[in-house]
């Protein structure tokens, strides 16, 4: 296997973890990591592809992805904090007022 | 020709009526002042008009497009000719009169500012109405009277009695509208266009088919019928004497109520398509003015005989447009507009300074307490008698003329009945009129505390009404019907017929004065003995034929019965099922999906992968 797909093997992997993690987890920080890492992967990939085709346009993606990234995680950390503030909790299932 | 002052013949009023609100609230002592200004200028503007018209000519003023769409063009166009000129020289002329006399009479009401208001929105609307130039734009007018009649009817809204009699006026009136809805949808079908210079073409008149022809005219009149008070919608009318009384004068005797002769004179073409229609509106009007007459001699309450007077003067108008005489009608527009204004203007003073008593049982020998009020009523008796030279002998008797010139194949026969059953109603007319007089102004008086004259600002307005009561006869009679020959189809011009005519003519009134004086004065005994003979026909006139009953049980008792079985049958089982077997449906459903939501981060991730999966394998172009 050449150096560059087991990157993009790399990247696979670790977006799957974090799919599944992001199943299986109930803690709210936790499934944060797991979305985190899932970007992270993509970001790798992005780059991959980036060194495959020989121009730059992955790589710009990647700091789109990271911009997000950073936002996304100050509103999900926001909205961790209330859910903890008015449950007492950060385990998913404990907030789960509007199900039916 | 364009010309902006016929528009502001119109906007006038209407920001009068804004903005005498709006200070009035403020400083409710200018509201009157700001109003009267109002329709005063409105006033000079359709003199000013006037004056400017010369031969055929017209102004025309175009407010806006309001609706255009496809190939229908609706404008809002103003439309000032001779036939609007008389119109609106009655509105605001004797609108501006009542105006002046409203300060007086409303001087200590609290809530003036509203109601001047109100006076000049109707003003306003009573102007677009004669003004308008297409149906479309009439009928606003025509609504809008309408809504400041209701208004108006019930000013006094705390007291349930006058808001549902408010209420009476709105409804009936609206019977009407949908008569003047179903003509224009007719005439728009058949000619295409609802302008009336357009519509009163002969050419385009000749396209409406002629069963058309006949519906298209009996739906006017019935619009007539509900405006002008005439049979079966004319009980509103006595029941509008809640309102204050410079309302009675302006929109129930004056005014609105003659918007149905003005409808009719407007669009006379479209009544004359199938001569029923004439014949209908002469029985009509015929039995209104009759019934109206019986029911006005045993009334006790000065404002309902008034009204009831009304009622069947705007009969003999319809009388004169039943034979197609319609400036004989607006003749009589014009001079009962004088006279009946006056009278109520008078009956206002008399009820102002007798403490708010109504009743002619509690009045009398208000002539020595009350002179000038006396002298304007009296004058306005005398001429809604019919008596020459007053002003309403000229127009009573043209109509009495007119009618022995009927050329109608449905009335061959009973025109000369007709035109003596008009002359007995103008006797009765006489007789009663004269009872009033009498009951109010001679004799002793029978009510408590001490009768006074009312304010100058009262007594100004009537007199001049009763100055135009005197002369307006004399002045007007030679021209009007050949002014009016341009918009309306021609008439012979009255003659009056010398010193020998004004006597004959007199005849009728000068026989209801004697009678009533006979009876009311000399010999009262006799009075009784002939009302006990007559129990009766006393009986049926004082409860008005037993209409109201009558209408209740063939109109109301109906609709009630129906509305019930509907309530019952259609809206209990069908709607009700329906809706319910559609929402159970959907409830069904509902809990049946909502199973998805689990609250679970964990399922909604799962989703979210299984639908990005899905996705991706049906549009990704690489299997």
């Amino acid at each position: 296997m050449d150096p560059i797909s087991s990157y993009l093997g790399i990247s696979c992997l670790l977006f799957t973890i974090g799919g599944i993690g992001l199943c299986l987890r109930r803690n709210a920080i936790v499934l944060f990591m797991c979305v985190e890492m899932m970007l992270n992967a993509v970001n790798l990939a992005f780059v991959a592809f980036s060194k495959i085709h020989g121009n730059l346009d992955g790589q710009v993606a990647v700091f789109f992805v990271m911009v997000i990234a950073a936002a996304e995680s100050a509103i999900g950390l926001a909205i961790i904090l209330s859910v903890f503030r008015s449950v007492a909790s950060i385990e998913t299932t404990d907030a789960a007022e509007l199900k039916w | 020709m364009e010309d902006t002052r016929v528009a502001l013949v119109v906007l006038i009023p209407l920001l009068g009526s804004i903005v005498s609100y709006a200070l009035g609230r403020a400083a409710p002592k200018v509201a009157g002042a700001l109003a009267t200004a109002a329709v005063a200028t409105a006033f000079y503007f359709v003199v000013s008009l006037w004056q400017a018209l010369e031969g055929g000519q017209s102004f025309t003023f175009t407010l806006s497009s309001w609706l255009s769409f496809a190939d229908v063009r609706l404008p809002l166009e103003l439309y000032f000719d001779k036939l609007s000129a008389v119109m609106c020289l009655v509105v605001t002329g004797v609108g501006s009169l009542i105006h002046l006399y409203s300060i007086g009479y409303m001087a200590e009401d609290e809530s003036r500012p509203r109601f001047f208001s109100y006076l000049n929105l109707f003003i306003a609307s009573m102007l677009i109405l004669v003004l308008g130039k297409s149906l479309p734009v009439i009928f606003i007018g025509w609504e809008g009277v309408g809504l400041c009649s209701y208004l108006l009817i019930g000013f006094w809204y705390t007291n349930p009695d006058f808001a549902s009699a408010g209420r009476k006026a709105f409804v009936m009136n609206r019977i009407g509208d949908l008569g003047f809805l179903v003509a224009m949808a007719i005439l728009y079908h058949s000619c295409g266009s609802l302008d009336i210079t357009v519509l009163n073409r002969p050419e385009v008149l000749a396209r409406v088919p002629s069963e058309m022809g006949l519906i298209a005219g009996i739906a006017l009149f019935l619009a007539a019928t509900g405006k002008s008070a005439q049979l079966p919608l004319f009980t509103w009318l006595p029941d509008a004497m809640a309102g204050p009384t410079p309302v009675s004068a302006l929109i129930h005797a004056a005014t609105m109520v003659t918007a149905g002769i003005y409808l009719m004179a407007r669009m006379f073409g479209v009544i004359e398509l199938d001569p029923l229609v004439p014949a209908i509106i002469l029985w009509t009007a015929f039995a209104t003015s009759a019934i109206a007459a019986l029911i006005a001699i045993s009334q006790n309450d000065i404002k309902k005989v008034l009204a009831y007077s009304t009622v069947s003067q705007l009969g003999f108008m319809f009388l004169a447009v039943g034979v197609g005489a319609y400036s004989v009608a607006l003749f009589h527009v014009v001079t009962h507009a004088f006279f009946k204004a006056c009278l109520f203007m008078s009956a206002g003073s008399v009820i102002h300074g007798c403490h708010h008593e109504q009743d002619m049982r509690r009045m009398g020998g208000l002539a020595r307490s009350m002179p000038l009020t006396c002298l304007s009523y009296g004058a306005a008796t005398l001429a809604i008698a019919g008596i020459a030279p007053f002003a309403g002998y000229f127009s009573k008797h043209a109509i009495l003329e007119s009618l022995a010139h009927a050329h109608n194949p449905y009335l061959h026969g009973y025109s000369e009945l007709i035109g003596l059953g008009a002359t007995a109603i103008a006797i009765c007319t006489a007789f009663y009129m004269t009872r009033s007089f009498i009951l109010t102004f001679l004799g002793s008086y029978r009510g408590e505390g001490h009768p006074h004259e009312a304010p100058m600002v009262m007594t100004a307005p009537v007199l001049v009404l009763a100055a135009l009561s005197v002369v307006g006869g004399v002045v007007l009679h030679h021209g009007f019907f050949t002014y009016l020959q341009g918009p309306l189809p021609p008439v012979a011009e009255h003659s009056g017929g010398g010193i020998v005519g004004y006597v004959l003519g007199s005849l009728p009134g000068l026989l209801g004065i004697a009678a009533a004086y006979a009876l009311f004065v000399i010999a009262p005994a006799v009075k009784d003995q002939i009302r006990n003979a007559l129990w009766v026909g006393e009986k049926l006139s004082s409860r008005k034929f037993y209409l109201d009953e009558v209408l209740g049980l063939l109109v109301i008792a109906p609709i009630r019965g129906l509305s019930g079985v509907v309530s019952r049958v259609l809206d209990q089982s069908v709607s009700i099922g329906t809706g319910n077997a559609i929402g159970g449906i959907s409830r069904a459903v509902g809990e049946l999906t909502c199973r998805v939501t689990t609250g679970q981060v964990s399922t909604y991730v799962l989703w979210m992968f299984a639908s990005a999966a899905l996705l991706l394998y049906c549009f990704l172009p690489v299997r």
